[in-house]
């Protein structure tokens, strides 16, 4: 692919600049605005004797209980934050890190860890403004950019018993892990200061509109604040599996092959670290999926127990299918396969029951070995790492079984204007909300394709994409980063 | 000065090794490589695509000898390594012009 670079070889120090210049103008004038109010003091105790100080004693004992369920809720909100940055680092550093050739195992964990430090700063700006400010079905606004106005009071709206900052911190890493995915699909060929522009860009302009449509206020696709084409999505299935998984394979597409694919044998230099990496993930997935109960509760549970067994089942599912067909069963096969009911069961997870975990998770298992044994090969792309067949794949087939195994008996999410429950899936008698997830699906696929789109080509134009061919040759460990992962040649 | 070079199975080291050190032979120089002769390799799984391997390891023993002790050493090597199956491996041998002792400069067969 020929460069049309318009910056030139100082790129480094170019973005380092822009970029200070930008948070210095940004910070400047908001930073002169009042600060929001700190968290409130705690009630005084109430006084002996009368009827006055009894009830103000209810009320002290109230405001206690209330305290112990906040407290409660906020250790479990900032652990399932803490399991989800694990996922990113190192579960799926080494996930991918393993999957690829020794020469570019450090690119590849970089990209990964690239993301933990960008975005975080990223999201203090704008990033958490854009997503779950308030502003219309689409986007949020920049009333909270560098944060403001989020801090220990909660947001009734997003979770009333912990802290608004503790859910930002929790929300941000799921923004950290979400442009992280995509990097499977262009392994092993990607610039590394392409890749830091081109997934700031993606996480501006494609994850924050979806995570606001799905989960912010007013948004077009929310499920719990009255959004038109309410989409059931518990931990995000759509905004992280979908759009990270679509955008992989027009990524996949647009780079095209690594050199010598599909001819030459690129195997994994490392199917242990992706092993490890893998068991990461299904632990740190706890924080993903029952984290996103937003609270200690019931429906936490339902959502961890959810989970862990579409893992389970997807792990015997693609096994099963890998054993039939290859007449082996891969130890990378059942990891994968654990991961892809991972992502199945995100939509889902604080909505169906254990059974209907199991059936979401063989499913998916079965449908994403299909996806990357055969439809893969048929269609002859380089997804590397098979972000699409994974994610992509299995967070659209995960959101549509979510409409069809959705219970109003594990979450009654569905209420009608004098409270009643309403039924939640297609097994309870609500057809209609298959179609709800069709459009959030659909709204993912397209903006993750329309947005990728125009993303690439802007960086393509600008930083140029992929590397040179010798580089890729040399790796991108070398040329990248002029470090060498494993330097066991030379002697003592 | 003989030089021989012997490609045998990984798991005939430790026999091979035995077998020379009960004839004499005090030096040998151990390599691990990969290779193939009639024997074929192995078909892996990774997500789904096929992977043929079709270079297998071996361990390659290199000494040079003197040359009446060459034909003792093949007979050693052929009678720890052998298992009658194809990918037993191979034994060559080459002229040494000469051999040089690093420590004190000795030369010729005194040096090996």
């Amino acid at each position: 692919m020929t460069e049309r670079r318009l910056i030139p070889r100082f790129a480094g120090l170019f973005f380092l600049v822009a970029f200070l210049l930008v948070v210095l103008l940004v910070v400047t004038p908001l930073t002169l605005a009042a600060q929001s109010p700190s968290q409130q003091e705690a009630q005084p105790d109430a006084q002996q004797g009368g009827q006055a100080a009894q009830s103000q004693r209810i009320a002290a004992l109230e405001q206690r209980a209330a305290d112990a369920k906040s407290s409660a809720d906020n250790a479990w909100m900032l652990t399932s934050a803490a399991l989800v940055l694990m996922m990113t680092g190192p579960g799926l550093a080494l996930f991918y890190g393993g999957l690829v050739r020794k020469k570019n195992v450090l690119g590849t964990m970089m990209q990964s860890f690239a993301m933990m430090a960008v975005i975080t700063v990223l999201w203090a700006i704008v990033g958490y403004s854009l997503a779950f400010g308030a502003g219309n079905s689409v986007i949020g606004g920049i009333h909270n950019a560098l944060l403001r106005g989020v801090g220990l009071q909660p947001d009734a709206d997003y979770a009333a018993t912990i802290p608004l900052e503790t859910f930002m911190v929790y929300q941000l890493m799921f923004a950290i892990i979400t442009p992280a995915l995509i990097t499977g699909a262009f392994a092993e060929r990607m610039k590394f200061r392409a890749m830091l522009l081109f997934l700031i860009l993606w996480s501006l302009f494609v994850y924050d509109p979806m995570a606001h449509m799905v989960w912010g206020k007013g948004g077009l696709l929310n499920a719990s604040l009255g959004g038109r084409f309410p989409t059931l999505d518990f931990a995000g299935g759509t905004v992280v599996h979908v759009t990270s998984g679509v955008s992989a394979l027009v990524c996949a597409l647009y780079l095209g092959k690594r050199l010598g694919y599909p001819k030459m044998a690129m195997p994994p230099h490392s199917v242990v670290l992706s092993f490890i990496g893998a068991c990461l993930l299904w632990v740190g997935w706890f924080g993903f999926n029952a984290g996103s109960a937003l609270a200690a509760g019931g429906l936490a549970t339902s959502a961890f127990v959810a989970t862990h067994f579409g893992a389970a089942a997807a792990a015997i599912g693609w096994s099963g299918a890998e054993w039939l067909r290859n007449g082996k069963p891969s130890v990378l096969g059942a990891v994968s396969g654990a991961v892809a009911g991972l992502v199945a069961i995100t939509p889902a997870a604080g909505f169906v029951s254990p059974m209907s975990a199991l059936a979401i998770g063989l499913i998916a298992g079965a449908f994403c070995f299909w996806m990357v044994a055969k439809v893969k090969a048929r269609f002859g792309y380089d997804d590397s790492l098979d972000a699409f067949g994974v994610h992509g794949a299995g967070g659209t087939i995960g959101a549509l079984l979510t409409g069809i195994f959705a219970s109003s008996a594990i979450n009654p999410i569905f209420k009608d204007p004098s409270g009643n429950t309403g039924p939640s899936g297609l097994l309870e008698g609500n057809a209609h909300q298959l179609l709800n997830q069709c459009v959030g699906v659909a709204i993912a696929w397209v903006l993750a394709i329309v947005g990728t789109l125009v993303l690439l080509l802007i960086v393509d134009k600008v930083v140029g994409l992929r590397v040179s061919e010798d580089e890729e040759m040399q790796g991108l460990d070398l040329s990248q980063h002029g470090e060498e992962g494993y330097y066991w040649e030379t002697p003592a | 000065m003989t030089k021989v070079e012997a490609i045998i199975q990984t798991s005939k080291l430790d026999a091979v090794k035995e077998a020379l050190h009960e004839i004499g032979i005090e030096g040998m120089t151990v390599l691990e490589v990969r290779g193939h002769g009639r024997q074929k390799g192995h078909t892996e799984f990774y997500r789904g695509r096929e992977y043929t391997v079709d270079l297998i390891p071996k361990i390659k023993i290199e000494m040079v000898l003197a040359d009446d002790m060459v034909e003792k050493s093949v007979q050693a090597i052929v009678n720890a390594a052998r298992t009658g199956k194809i990918g037993d491996g191979k034994i060559f041998l080459t002229r040494v012009d000469d051999a040089i002792r690093i420590r004190n400069d000795e030369r010729g067969e005194s040096a090996l």
